[in-house]
């Protein structure tokens, strides 16, 4: 069922594809074959794969349940945020928060969750910015 | 002896401080990814990427610290085969086979020598092998116009997916992807924007930066996560490994074998489309038949830990060779060095030989440098990383995660880049579960502009007539190379795939 809904959708892509391709607009001084001729090639692939994964799918994949699948989601939340605070609350503490919660969600105690995301920050920050030079983000306290 | 000056030259570059120290670290870190499960040799450089590329370092010094990454997991890979029995990366699978059976006997210590003396044999062969091929694969290369080149990445792609997948439409999917992923951006012939919705930041097109590390380094990150795969695989097992040379009778019963599964797995590495998963995989079949009468192989015979680690290091130097001379990759992990080398701006293929001499002859001295250096380290040292299996994922994964966050964020110190590095994580992810190999959609994502300049390049120079892509000769016999590379694996493949995959998890997708 994975495959079908997977190979549908490569097929609804392709579609999306194609119209977005068709939507581009040409300049007056083009060569011979245009800046549409080669994703509409890569569409009909894509669509012409998305249907044969839909009419001959493979065995279905191992699904995790629904609890770890919000785990992930949970992850990807994080991240997210992680990304949107960098620039404002600075690299090594939005980077502590983040490593911190990534240890403890992978199963670390307390103790190891608070090491693992202190460490992982400062010791980034430490070999990358302090001693190779890289520039991280900054924050209001300047690290 | 043009070869030998060129070879004086490029140790010459080599042997600088700088450059030897970043094949150390090269070397190091490459062992320790290789001997981690979940890290490989192509997430492994693909998280270092970025960082050679924001801390500034040249050309040359990029590659020589990322290919010893690529040398150095090689090596690594076979320590937690043997250990415990989980393949540190997939080229290493073989060697669990009689890798194990050799530890369980209480010969893990002669285990872990003998493969990485075979290592170094399949590695150091295959490295002259380079010097040899790839000039003359190079003079060849010469001889393609666009409409060759254009046949040449059609080539790639059919035959990345006869190995790479168990399934050709995802394979094709993949690469379509890929392809259609690299269309973002302004177009470069005529400098219209496609694809890119308004939003000013598509312009320049996606970073293939940022969708290697998202796909390789973050989806594994999210695996990890999936499984709640907290803990250590070597937790609560004692790994013991004893005397560490093997009796020179050793040695000697498995030189012919090294030998022979080094030119087979050079041959394996250099065609299209495989890599050291498959050389590893045929020399270990190779050999079976060829020496096993007494069916030892599978318990522990010495010959079935030396073949595959000599097959899997000599295809990582072959599939060097196409990478180099022509430009385009055949394996995981030399798809994503090719990444480094446009992200510093040089193009591989024929003219790279001529305008930079000292990048390739740079590169390949240092490959000797590297592999005295992994010798070193995987013998007498081994007992380093073996601590290395302890360390448990759940402190490992955030490091990972966050350091792939600070190379992408090192390059262009925009949110905007982390939010589409996620997005191809998750991405990863879902097609990963969804067994779709994720090597075509890098190998699109990189020679997509590449591959689409050589076709309009090709018609326009003959007037928009599209049949001039298979006018020559030559080019027709790439087209059918192309075809029977895609063709064939649906025929004969399956059997072979199935048993390259029998582990059919998420590694398989992103098998090198």
């Amino acid at each position: 069922m994975s495959d079908r809904i997977f190979g549908v959708f490569g097929i609804i892509l392709a579609a999306g594809y194609v119209i977005a391709a068709l939507a581009i607009e040409e300049s007056f001084l083009s060569d011979a074959v245009g800046p549409k001729a080669f994703p509409l090639i890569i569409a009909a692939i894509l669509a012409l794969s998305g249907a044969v994964i839909a009419l001959r799918p493979d065995p279905e994949p191992h699904w995790p349940a629904l609890a770890r699948l919000a785990e992930v989601a949970a992850a990807v939340v994080v991240l997210i945020l992680y990304a949107e605070m960098l620039p404002v609350a600075g690299f090594v503490i939005a980077t502590a928060f983040a490593a911190a919660y990534l240890a403890w969600r992978l199963g670390s105690g307390p103790l190891e969750t608070v090491a693992v995301g202190a460490g992982t920050s400062i010791g980034i920050y430490v070999t990358f910015h302090l001693i190779l030079g890289l520039s991280l983000a900054k924050g209001p306290l300047g690290f | 002896m043009e070869l030998l000056a060129n070879l004086g030259d490029g140790f010459a570059i080599a042997l600088s401080w700088q450059n030897i120290g970043l094949a150390l670290l090269g070397c190091f870190l490459g062992t320790i990814m290789g001997a981690l499960p979940g890290l490989g040799p192509s997430n492994g450089v693909a998280i270092l990427i970025p960082l050679a590329f924001t801390l500034g370092l040249g050309a040359t010094p990029s590659l020589i610290l990322l290919t010893s990454v690529y040398y150095g997991a090689m090596y690594g890979g076979r320590i937690s085969s043997i250990l415990l029995n989980i393949p540190g990366d997939e080229p290493a699978m073989m060697t669990c086979l009689d890798g194990h059976p050799m530890a369980k006997k209480g010969l893990a210590g002669e285990a872990l020598s003998l493969s990485g003396i075979a290592s170094f044999v399949g590695a150091f062969l295959a490295t002259w092998g380079l010097i040899l091929l790839a000039p003359q694969l190079v003079k060849i290369a010469l001889l393609f116009g666009p409409a060759e080149y254009f046949a040449l990445f059609a080539l790639a792609f059919m035959t990345l997916g006869g190995v790479s997948s168990t399934n050709q439409a995802k394979s094709a999917f993949a690469a379509a992807l890929g392809l259609g992923l690299a269309t973002i951006g302004v177009d470069t012939q005529t400098g219209v924007p496609r694809f890119t919705f308004g939003e000013v930041h598509l312009y320049d097109g996606l970073d293939f930066l940022v969708a290697i590390v998202g796909l390789f380094a973050l989806s594994e990150v999210f695996i990890f996560l999936e499984t709640r795969h907290g803990g250590s695989d070597a937790a609560g097992r004692k790994l013991t490994i004893g005397k560490l040379y093997p009796p020179v009778s050793m040695i000697r019963q498995t030189t012919p074998t090294m030998l022979r599964t080094s030119f087979l797995g050079f041959i394996a590495g250099v065609l299209p489309g495989a890599g050291a998963s498959l050389g590893s995989f045929i020399s270990y079949s190779m050999e079976k038949k060829l020496v096993d009468k007494e069916g030892t192989f599978g318990t522990g015979d010495p010959r079935g830990v030396a073949a595959p680690e000599a097959g899997n290091n000599a295809a990582a130097g072959g599939a060097l060779v196409p990478m180099l001379a022509l430009g385009v990759p055949g394996s995981g992990t030399t798809a994503v060095l090719l990444a480094v080398l446009l992200a510093l701006n040089i193009t591989p293929g024929p003219l790279l030989f001529s305008q930079n001499p000292d990048v390739v002859w740079g590169l390949i001295a240092a490959l000797f440098i590297a592999n005295f250096m992994l010798l070193a380290m995987n013998i007498p040292m081994v007992g380093l990383f073996t601590r290395v299996l302890m360390i448990p994922s759940r402190i490992l994964m955030p490091i990972v995660a966050m350091v792939s966050f600070v190379g992408i964020y090192g390059i262009s110190g925009s949110t905007f880049d982390l939010l589409v590095m996620i997005g191809f994580g998750v991405m990863g992810w879902v097609l990963r579960k969804l067994d779709v190999p994720l090597v075509p959609i890098i190998l699109g994502t990189l020679l997509g502009n590449a591959m689409e300049n050589n076709l309009r390049r090709a018609v326009t120079i003959d007037n928009g007539n599209w049949w001039t892509l298979i006018d020559s000769p030559l080019a027709i016999a790439l087209w059918a190379i192309a075809i029977i590379g895609f063709v064939l694996p649906l025929i004969v493949g399956a059997r072979v795939k199935a048993k390259m995959h029998q582990r059919r998890d998420e590694e398989g997708a992103i098998s090198d």
